[in-house]
């Protein structure tokens, strides 16, 4: 099957309906596994930090809440754009199903974050160019979800939203570079950086991991999430018969 | 074990944020679930009243 | 051009021009995206006078002096370039110490910084104790001490 039929056939509501749902547990079972071993790692086999000691063990959530945060927003943008430019409901619907996955995320973000600055800076909050930025993320996700729920029409709340989720793609690339532009409170990144990781193995891997496991989770999640949309766009299709038949048959 | 649980005297710190990230795992999990489970409900629901609709109109 | 590379178009025109002026206000707006000035900026006159301004460098070796019985303390920091001498009274965060990044918020009154916060900034480095005890000695070794994993306390992510 050549590459094309194979999109085309992924893109008719009922296959996607289906591939998603099998896909579930291929992305759940690894999220599952990563994390359980990365916040175990990272809270027990890791070594303390020379400087911060135990409370350098915030990074095992902030990190990766943190790299969450941005990749949701990516997918979401591209996604809407296609979306707007194709007309492609499945990639509306693809955005609409990331917004409060990832808008958790920067929650998770922030306010770990705020619990690690506390007692390492001395403060719970301060306005330097990567939390303020990080915060805006967070107002974006938000304003996407309101500006969604104002419509009643699916497609009038899908266009109207797709263009908030691709203007906001410009603050993705001001948070990661906020450190480096600007002279910030907060430090660089500590895996993605010139000269390579900025942690030994016993540290890294488990950082890892997480990074992983919270990628796979985002995925099962969307999966799950991308399902509900397509069902609320077909809501009267015929192939939904056959997906509810037995259930119907049951009642 | 003691020493475990207190993290170096961050304790409150890190279990805050372990909680945290439990408490939004937990919600993701679940919210996507019923999402899923509520856009299915009404999708039968939507189903079952067509059906009916067409059965009266066809008396 | 079909409508479907109309909208592409569109969008790639809407999404250069949205860059275009937020790398320009960004820029027009840099001195109030700084959080911080370093000692060279306070003493080459770019830092404002008379108002409260956050000033940044690393706590000079030898240089925190305390007042006993009280929480008044009195150091250096400096970017190796410059030095601002701080005043301040107050709890300072776990990680103040001797080589360490901080960043000062107050105002400059004759030559001296009168800190009313003084918040401590980490690098993006971490190391497990003993490693860095072992590099410090290896290092201190060798003679060369500074550059040590007490180097990890530069300012980093401050490019000038």
């Amino acid at each position: 099957m050549g590459t094309w039929t194979w999109f085309h056939k992924l893109s008719s509501p009922p296959h996607f309906y289906r591939i998603a749902g099998k896909m579930i547990p291929w992305f759940a079972i690894p999220a599952a596994l990563l994390m359980a071993y990365g916040l175990y790692a990272g809270l027990v086999l890791a070594p303390a930090d020379y400087q911060q000691g135990d409370a350098f063990r915030i990074i095992y959530v902030h990190a990766p809440a943190a790299w969450l945060s941005l990749m949701c927003y990516s997918v979401m943008a591209v996604a809407a754009a296609v979306g707007l430019v194709w007309r492609i409901k499945l990639a509306h619907a693809l955005a609409a199903a990331t917004a409060p996955i990832g808008a958790s995320f920067a929650f998770l973000c922030l306010a770990t974050g705020s619990i690690w600055g506390r007692p390492m800076w001395g403060t719970w909050w301060t306005w330097d160019a990567r939390l303020t930025s990080q915060l805006i993320l967070l107002f974006l996700y938000l304003g996407y979800m309101a500006l969604r729920s104002a419509y009643d029409d699916l497609g009038k709340a899908d266009r109207a939203s797709a263009v908030l989720a691709v203007v906001g793609i410009v603050n993705v690339p001001i948070i990661h570079f906020s450190v480096t532009w600007w002279n910030s409170l907060h430090q660089g990144s500590t895996v993605l950086r010139k000269g390579g990781p900025a942690m030994p193995p016993s540290m890294l891997i488990p950082l890892i991991a997480c990074f992983f496991g919270f990628t796979f989770l985002y995925a099962a999640l969307a999966c799950v999430r991308v399902r509900a949309e397509v069902l609320r766009r077909e809501r009267n299709a015929h192939w939904l018969k056959d997906l509810t038949a037995p259930r119907l048959g049951a009642q | 074990m003691n020493d475990f649980l207190a993290m170096g005297g961050y304790g409150a710190y890190v279990w805050t944020s372990y909680g945290l990230a439990a408490i939004v795992l937990v919600w993701n999990i679940r919210s996507a679930l019923e999402a899923h489970r509520d856009a299915r409900h009404r999708a039968e629901r939507a189903l079952s009243m067509a059906a009916t609709d067409a059965a009266t109109r066809s008396m | 051009m079909t409508p479907r590379q109309k909208r592409l178009w569109t969008l790639v025109a809407v999404l250069v021009g949205l860059g275009l002026t937020t790398a320009v206000a960004l820029k027009g707006f840099e001195s109030n995206l700084q959080y911080f000035y370093d000692p060279s900026e306070v003493h080459g006159g770019k830092a404002p006078t008379g108002k409260s301004i956050r000033v940044g460098g690393m706590v000079a070796k030898g240089s925190v002096v305390r007042e006993p019985g009280n929480l008044q303390v009195q150091f250096v920091i400096t970017d190796f370039a410059e030095s601002v001498t701080v005043k301040y009274t107050g709890l300072l965060p776990d990680l103040f110490r001797e080589g360490q990044g901080i960043i000062a918020h107050g105002q400059l009154q004759d030559g001296v910084f009168m800190a009313d916060e003084v918040l401590a900034k980490h690098d993006e480095k971490y190391t497990p104790p003993e490693v860095a005890k072992s590099l410090k000695k290896r290092h201190e070794g060798m003679g060369g001490s500074a550059n040590a994993p007490a180097s990890a306390t530069t300012m980093e992510g401050t490019p000038r």
